[in-house]
């Protein structure tokens, strides 16, 4: 008998603005000029923020920083989609998606300086802290987005991961998960091409990271990532989908990731400058104010403004996170169950 | 024992709507243990869910639940089999509360059945409770009879933050014992004292518990039943190493870095004026587990327990 052919398939990419400002007009999002003049200003903020953290970090004065430079298209674009009442769930490197959803900007500082209590959000935030362990955060997405189906909430869950994280058990669990139950989940990857020293190809064999949500039965897209309009529409779709009852989907945010891995690392131990320097080419601020040059929606002048405003909100976070009063160490007891256990009332003595 | 997990898990789906089940096998078999046998047709697909075979995320899922706002119950289906789910367990179901300021909780319960004795394959008889008493920001119970697992389980369901629940496979069948039906709790961080005694005091929990009740014939010996291991009960423990002044510790773990061997250490240092003799410490052996024709050797039996006992005593 014939060999059938039963599946086979195909990898959509998205680029909507390129490198000159273009935009394909045909598949442009709908955002009104002052929610693109908006998202512009949270992208030169989210950036004068990593910048600051970059220096605050050398003066010793914040511990091991992880910076977004390059990332900000895929990092906003996202997060500007998704709506109050969605859940989040982020790695350690989505400093603007925090920023995007409003948690302010020196609790972010307060974090990296350690201490938890930088990662406490508003009640009226559904942001889950920052996980570390690389992808492990995925199934907790995943068991968001079960209970809301189960309560009938029409609300979706994103989350944040890596290249890296593709490779890990809890990325195929997860996926599988949210495939088995058609979950409102959208899984947001920013491939930025290293997990630390180690390049994408070492990380699969796939051609894209999009791909691999076929094996789990729901759409995969990939993106360009430093393209902040076709970030926004992928995210958009995928979230209109998740809340229609359609089920997950997997973007794939191809971008890079400038800088060192973390303050801790040193990238040109294992990268070709050549290389980050092609990619600054393809730097998403740049594209997106080229873009708003030729639409009448950027003059030097708003630049001016734009920049000034920027620094002087993260002036204002420096000094607000620098006058936060030092945590209590009671709070390592206090917070560990929600009541002091017998062991526990002996031990807060100490303090 | 099994009808009285399955009776506290159904009345707790019937009084509150937020209590789900998660696991494999759950469902239309109704676990391999039958421990949630006819919960599925009473509460839906929605609330006992079978899920793929992935304990990872198993407990992740349930701990996303749980930040939600549910109480879900997640069954892993042997403790053999849970070591896939330590880094959510360790990492994240203990730390939500703190690295969150509070923000988010996690109350809930994971079951798994442990312990040697019913002739399983291998990773089906695990005891390896002290693992997870070394994690900070959950609790680990393990009952010792069909009236405590219902009420510990209801204080389980109930308690706001993650607990692991151990059930001991040997005893899933091997007891009847009267258990209420409808709402009564036992507390989670109190030990009971099953028998009084003045001269030397027993301290186990589980399966090895019965044991303990054998061998204890013909001594004044007073009986604690530890029931939830993290948090301690210091305050019952020490109580009763001030009035006996000898303690044996028995527990089916390996007993290099066993939960009875932190016991041990606590009381040693915290109690060495009251005590008469040297804490001693009844456990399995630092082997691997063995397959079932060796397992009768390898836990503690009945006459190593009264051994240990009558050393306690030559103090």
């Amino acid at each position: 008998m014939p060999e059938k052919i039963l599946e086979s398939f195909s990898v959509k990419r998205l680029d909507i603005l390129d490198e000159r400002g273009e935009a394909d007009t045909s598949l442009m999002p709908s955002l009104t000029d002052d929610q693109i003049r908006r998202i512009y200003e949270v992208m030169v903020l989210a950036r004068t923020f990593d910048q600051r953290a970059l220096n605050l970090q050398r003066e010793g004065r914040i511990g091991t920083y992880a910076s977004i430079l390059g990332q900000e298209a895929s990092q906003i674009g996202s997060a500007f989609a998704l709506e109050k009442t969605d859940w989040v769930f982020p790695s350690f490197r989505e400093n603007g998606v925090y920023i995007t959803l409003g948690h302010p900007p020196h609790m972010i500082l307060q974090y990296w300086s350690g201490d938890e209590r930088g990662l406490r959000t508003t009640d009226d935030k559904n942001i889950f802290p920052v996980c570390i362990p690389v992808a492990s955060h995925l199934p907790h997405a995943v068991g968001a987005a079960m209970a809301a189906k189960y309560r009938g909430d029409r609300i979706a869950v994103a989350a944040y991961f890596g290249d890296g994280g593709t490779s890990k058990g809890d990325f195929h669990e997860a996926l599988n998960f949210a495939g088995v139950f058609r979950l409102p989940v959208i899984f947001i990857c920013q491939n930025n091409q290293w997990a630390i020293s180690v390049p994408r190809e070492r990380q699969t064999a796939s051609r894209t990271i999009a791909q691999k949500a076929i094996a789990y039965g729901f759409p995969g897209i990939q993106v360009d990532g430093n393209d902040i309009f076709a970030v926004y529409r992928a995210t958009k779709e995928a979230l209109d989908r998740a809340k229609g009852g359609e089920g997950p989907t997997l973007i794939e945010c191809f971008t890079y990731r400038v800088s060192d891995h973390t303050t801790a690392d040193d990238a040109s131990r294992y990268r070709k400058k050549e290389e980050v320097d092609e990619w600054k080419t393809k730097d998403p601020l740049l594209r997106l104010r080229l873009y708003m040059e030729k639409k009448g929606l950027w003059t030097a002048e708003y630049q001016k403004e734009v920049e000034l405003k920027a620094k002087a909100d993260v002036d204002e976070a420096e000094k607000k996170a620098e006058s936060i009063a030092p945590p209590n160490p009671r709070d390592m007891f206090t917070y560990t169950y929600a009541a002091l256990t017998q062991k526990l009332q002996r031990e807060i003595k100490d303090f | 024992m099994v009808q009285a997990i399955n009776l506290a898990l159904r009345e707790e789906m019937q009084r509150d709507k937020d209590v789900l089940i998660l696991g494999e096998d759950v469902g239309r078999d109704g676990g391999v243990f039958r421990i949630t046998e006819g919960l599925l047709e009473q509460f839906g697909p929605e609330r006992v869910v079978d899920t793929p075979l992935a304990e990872s995320a198993i407990v992740g899922a349930a701990i996303g639940m749980a930040s939600y706002g549910l109480k879900p119950i997640a069954e892993i289906q042997f403790l053999g089999f849970i070591y896939p789910a330590m880094d959510q367990i360790s990492n994240h179901s203990s730390r939500i509360r703190s690295r969150s300021r509070g923000r988010y909780t996690c109350p809930l319960v994971i079951r798994a059945p442990y312990g040697a004795g019913i002739k399983a394959p291998e990773h089906h008889s695990e005891s390896c409770e002290a693992l997870f008493c070394h994690m900070p920001g959950i609790k680990v119970v393990m009952p010792s009879s069909p009236y405590y697992a219902k009420g510990l389980l209801i204080s389980s369901i109930r308690d706001p933050d993650p607990v692991l629940f151990l059930e001991s496979t040997r005893l899933y069948r091997l007891l009847k014992e009267d258990v209420p039906e409808g709402e009564y709790v036992v507390p989670l961080e109190k030990a009971r004292v099953v028998q009084e005694g003045r001269d030397v005091t027993i301290i186990s929990w589980g399966f090895m518990l019965h044991r303990v009740l054998q061998a204890v014939e013909g001594f004044d010996a007073e009986v604690i039943d530890l029931m939830t291991l993290n948090p301690l009960d210091e305050e019952t423990i020490y109580g009763s190493v001030k009035k006996t002044g000898r303690i044996v510790i028995v527990n089916e773990e390996p007993k290099t870095g066993s939960f009875g061997s932190e016991l041990s250490a606590s009381i040693a240092e915290d109690m060495m004026l009251f005590l008469k003799s040297p804490v001693i410490r009844v456990s399995a052996y630092d082997t691997v587990l063995p397959l079932p024709r060796l397992e009768d050797y390898y836990m503690p039996s009945v006459e190593k327990i009264r051994k240990a006992i009558a050393d306690a005593m030559r103090y």
